[in-house]
């Protein structure tokens, strides 16, 4: 049955190449040890410079991006980048499963036999020892045990205060800014279908889903893959086909390896961005989110609490057991 | 005299060559194995890169995947020529690719010239290894392997199985008493040339030829037979995770291999810039004598291997999710519930805060919210005071709760109006200690002002309840520490339970309890009890109040406080 449903995606995302333009295509620089980041964005020009920067420094040697037709210069800027390869499309990010179809399809093309991490772009990819060791030791270290995907749950960053308190600024680490995160606030089931965990909580839970926990966004995320043009996201990177890339926890008591995505969505761009979602709505369960969100904004914006804990770095993650070394030392 | 090192490589020829030319420069010949299945180019390339060097060799190529023969054949081959080639080397170091000194080569040198005929390497008896993966120890020796282990592992483990099944065994060759050990050694000339010119060396290669994983045994053992003083270690440190790979150093573990002091360690990664980096610029070491001490290595892996076999206990997270019954542990640390104790006692949470110095909260588990300790909306963690979200997943609410107090002792009330859908849970949890005044729920409803019926119908209810909880309790899987009185036995002598909970949750405190935490008005409890009765109700679980006789405490005690001895 998942057999199936992996080949529907998969002959999906096909089809839905016809939806992408290519703007430029500097794939050829892509080697075969390349380590590739996809994503999908738009009207993200202010934050597009940092990010950038960010996933360099940590050794992504290809950015493949689809543009969902910006028109804040988010295009012209990437086009100018000699490591971006970039499409374009004015169609649906909904109807293309909120830009899955559009990501697997490219995935399948240059990815295979990559590690490739998929990531938005105010997604940040923390791990264990990244401030002393590159991606390509921790890809390195998966190959040599046998590992093909690495989970990494989405951690909410607010800042102190209201969201437009103290704006951002372009090239300017959204954490510094953001750089608040709720410590031990998240719930787990186990998604028996897939073989996933689903994990809900942080500030979002607490803020804006007290009564309908149920609808609270997954922060379950699997975004780092070796990727095989056999594989397919099922929903957002929350989730992948085979199952058995979705097996990135030890169930006998023992802690695999994992990270975290910092998520840098609560900026002073947030309230701007919230509105514009909701006018087109192109988000996940009919923007039930943004809604719930837009109704929170309004009346009280500090997602700040006395609980709240500061970001320092990796360490304090593991510590707090948001994530695990597990038996890379 | 010199040290020479015979050197397998398979990949990372760039560093093989700097750490190959770091020896050879300094006087160690050096011999080079390329396995067989590495492209031509790239052996031309560490060719090339190190043919101005005159003391350093090339071996005939052999296929080297794990676990077969192709190594030992190899480093058999390269240390002949290691022999033949250099008659000045006393001591053959093996190292791989991807070793790097951590030692001046002098020291080493000066090391091994002091310790002119001992063999540095690992061998255990089969009897006595612990650290062999897939249960193969004395089987590697008496089983045949003709299957691939990396590519057809479900053939390679379905004849294992076979063979057992059916008994089969090889006959271990006479004189031979299996050992095991690293693969990594440093052997005198006298030894190793006495087991490469052993006259019954090509009945021994044969029968080693299928034994499984012979790199781990076929120096190991036949230096038994050959040297008359073997140290069992290896001088290279390397050390295995609990899938039998290598641990990798990096960068940020240039200190802790310093200050080692070990010869040579493995593996390295190749893009380590700054181990390689310090450890060959060939800068003078630290005191020339100092014994290998990779202790404190050894500890950081063994907690690795430990992070990732057994957890943290109590942890539930996205790469910690055990099955039930392997949680190691269900939730961090422990903690208490109390039933009836809130009914029976005023203001029981304020008291038994202060003498136990630990956290206390009210109804945790209550219907309309949780019941956090001074009444706070937010607690640890940031997890909020609604318990919708609390009974969206009860299970990850308390473990969460647990886990994020670690260091404070939780304690929290409970009762038949709370929900009571983790009962199971608790009572299965060795954490958990249980503390139940049964039918002092009843309390409540006494100095309530509703109506008698509706009295007596919520007391049917919550009875109901508690006796199933009671019931639960009693199951003979329930791993936590659970103790039960009912209310008329309680009151009796309040403060000997009391003492014996307080001390269980503080022991080292051994306090006595000189402040009794305050009962509430008793007064015609009893005839409250026979008037349920008269309604057609049984209340069973309070236990044996008498109709009329006031108990004395609620009257004896009430308004002093209560001093033990």
């Amino acid at each position: 049955m998942l057999r199936l449903a992996r080949k529907r995606w998969r002959i999906r995302a096909f089809r839905k190449r016809r939806e992408l333009r290519g703007i430029v295509d500097r794939t050829n620089l892509i080697a075969p040890d390349h380590i590739l980041l996809f994503s999908t964005l738009r009207n993200e020009r202010i934050r597009l410079p940092y990010f950038l920067r960010y996933y360099r420094n940590l050794g992504v040697n290809h950015f493949v991006i689809v543009d969902n037709d910006s028109d804040d210069g988010s295009r012209e800027y990437l086009q100018a980048q000699p490591d971006v390869s970039l499409w374009t499309t004015k169609h649906s990010y909904k109807r293309a499963r909120f830009g899955v179809d559009w990501l697997n399809y490219l995935q399948n093309k240059y990815a295979h036999g990559h590690w490739a991490l998929i990531v938005d772009p105010d997604e940040f990819f923390v791990y264990p020892f990244c401030d002393t060791r590159p991606l390509r030791a921790l890809t390195d270290w998966l190959d040599a045990s046998s590992i093909k995907s690495f989970s990494a749950m989405l951690l909410d960053m607010y800042p102190k205060g209201p969201f437009d308190a103290a704006p951002y600024a372009e090239d300017q680490d959204p954490f510094e800014v953001a750089s608040y995160f709720d410590s031990g606030n998240y719930i787990i089931h186990r998604n028996k279908k897939f073989g996933n965990l689903w994990i809900q909580g942080g500030p979002r839970l607490r803020m804006f889903f007290q009564d309908l926990p149920e609808r609270a966004p997954a922060l379950n995320k699997i975004p780092l893959v070796k990727w095989d043009r056999d594989y397919a996201y099922v929903s957002s990177t929350h989730m992948l086909l085979p199952r058995g890339l979705n097996q990135v926890y030890d169930e006998w008591g023992g802690e695999k390896a994992s990270g975290c995505l910092l998520h840098a969505k609560f900026l002073d761009t947030f309230a701007h961005k919230a509105e514009e979602e909701m006018e087109r709505r192109q988000h996940y369960a009919n923007s039930h989110e943004y809604r719930a969100y837009r109704a929170g904004i309004s009346t009280q914006p500090d997602l700040w609490c006395k609980w709240s804990e500061k970001y320092i770095n990796w360490r304090q993650l593991e510590i707090l057991g948001l994530m695990s070394k597990g038996n890379w030392a | 005299m010199s040290v020479g090192i015979v050197m397998l490589c398979h990949t990372a020829f760039d560093r093989a060559a700097q750490v190959a030319r770091h020896w050879a420069v300094r006087g160690c010949p050096v011999v080079i194995h390329v396995d067989r299945r590495v492209k031509r180019k790239a052996y031309d390339g560490l060719v090339k890169a190190l043919n101005d060097l005159d003391n350093i060799r090339f071996s005939g190529r052999h296929a080297c995947e794990w676990g077969t023969w192709g190594i030992v054949a190899a480093t058999q081959e390269a240390s002949t020529i290691m022999l033949r080639d250099f008659p000045q080397v006393r001591h053959v170091y093996l190292a791989s690719g991807s070793c790097l000194p951590l030692r001046p080569v002098e020291e080493m040198v000066a090391y091994l010239t002091d310790r002119p005929r001992t063999d540095f390497i690992e061998s255990v008896t089969t009897e006595d290894v612990g650290w062999t993966i897939g249960g193969l120890d004395v089987e590697r020796f008496t089983l045949r392997f003709p299957f691939s282990w990396r590519k057809k592992r479900r053939l390679f483990d379905g004849y294992v199985r076979l063979q057992r099944r059916l008994g089969f065994r090889r006959r271990i060759p006479a004189g031979i008493v299996p050992h095991l050990g690293s693969q990594w050694w440093c052997l005198t000339r006298q030894t190793l040339s006495a087991i490469l010119e052993n006259p019954e060396r090509d009945e021994i290669d044969r029968y080693f030829r299928r034994v499984w994983i012979p790199d781990e045994s076929y120096f190991q053992t036949l230096v038994r037979q050959v040297s008359a003083n073997v140290e069992s270690r290896s001088l290279t440190l390397s050390k295995f995770d609990f899938q039998g790979k290598p641990h990798i150093f990096y960068d940020d573990h240039l200190q802790l291999l310093r200050r080692s002091d070990c010869f040579v360690a493995r593996k390295i990664w190749p893009h380590a810039g700054r181990l390689y980096k310090t450890f060959l610029s060939g800068d003078p070491g630290g005191q020339a004598a100092a014994e290998p001490n990779p202790g404190k290595i050894d500890r950081l892996f063994a907690k690795a291997v430990e992070r990732r076999t057994k957890g943290r206990p109590g942890l539930y997270m996205q790469s910690r999710h055990p099955n039930e019954n392997w949680e190691n542990g269900r939730t961090a640390a422990p903690y208490s519930v109390f039933e009836g104790f809130a009914d029976l006692f005023d203001n029981f949470e304020i008291w038994l805060g202060k003498a136990t110095g630990t956290r206390v909260h009210g109804h945790l588990f209550a219907a309309d919210r949780i019941e956090f300790a001074g009444g706070e909306k937010i607690y640890n963690g940031a997890v909020c005071d609604s318990a919708a979200i609390r009974d969206y997943n009860p299970t990850s609410f308390l473990t969460n709760l647990i886990w994020n107090t670690r260091g404070e002792r939780q304690c929290f009330q409970f009762g038949p109006d709370d929900s009571q859908v983790l009962t199971n849970f608790i009572a299965g949890d060795p954490n958990a200690q249980i503390s139940v005044i049964s039918g002092a729920w009843a309390i409540p409803l006494f100095h309530s002002n509703s109506n008698f019926g509706e009295i007596r119908k919520e007391a049917a209810r919550l009875q109901k309840i508690e006796a199933e909880y009671l019931n639960e309790l009693r199951k003979p899987w329930v791993k936590a520490r659970v103790r039960t009185w009912t209310l008329a036995e309680f009151v009796e002598n309040p403060m000997e339970p009391l003492q014996t909970i307080v001390d269980e949750i503080s022991p080292r405190a051994m306090r006595r309890l000189t402040e009794a935490p305050r009962l509430a008005d008793l007064t015609g409890f009893g005839q409250f009890l026979q008037n349920l009765r008269n309604q057609g109700m049984q209340p069973v679980l309070m236990g044996d109040f008498p109709t009329g006789d006031d108990p004395r405490p609620s009257t004896s005690r009430r308004g002093r406080p209560y001093l033990v001895k």
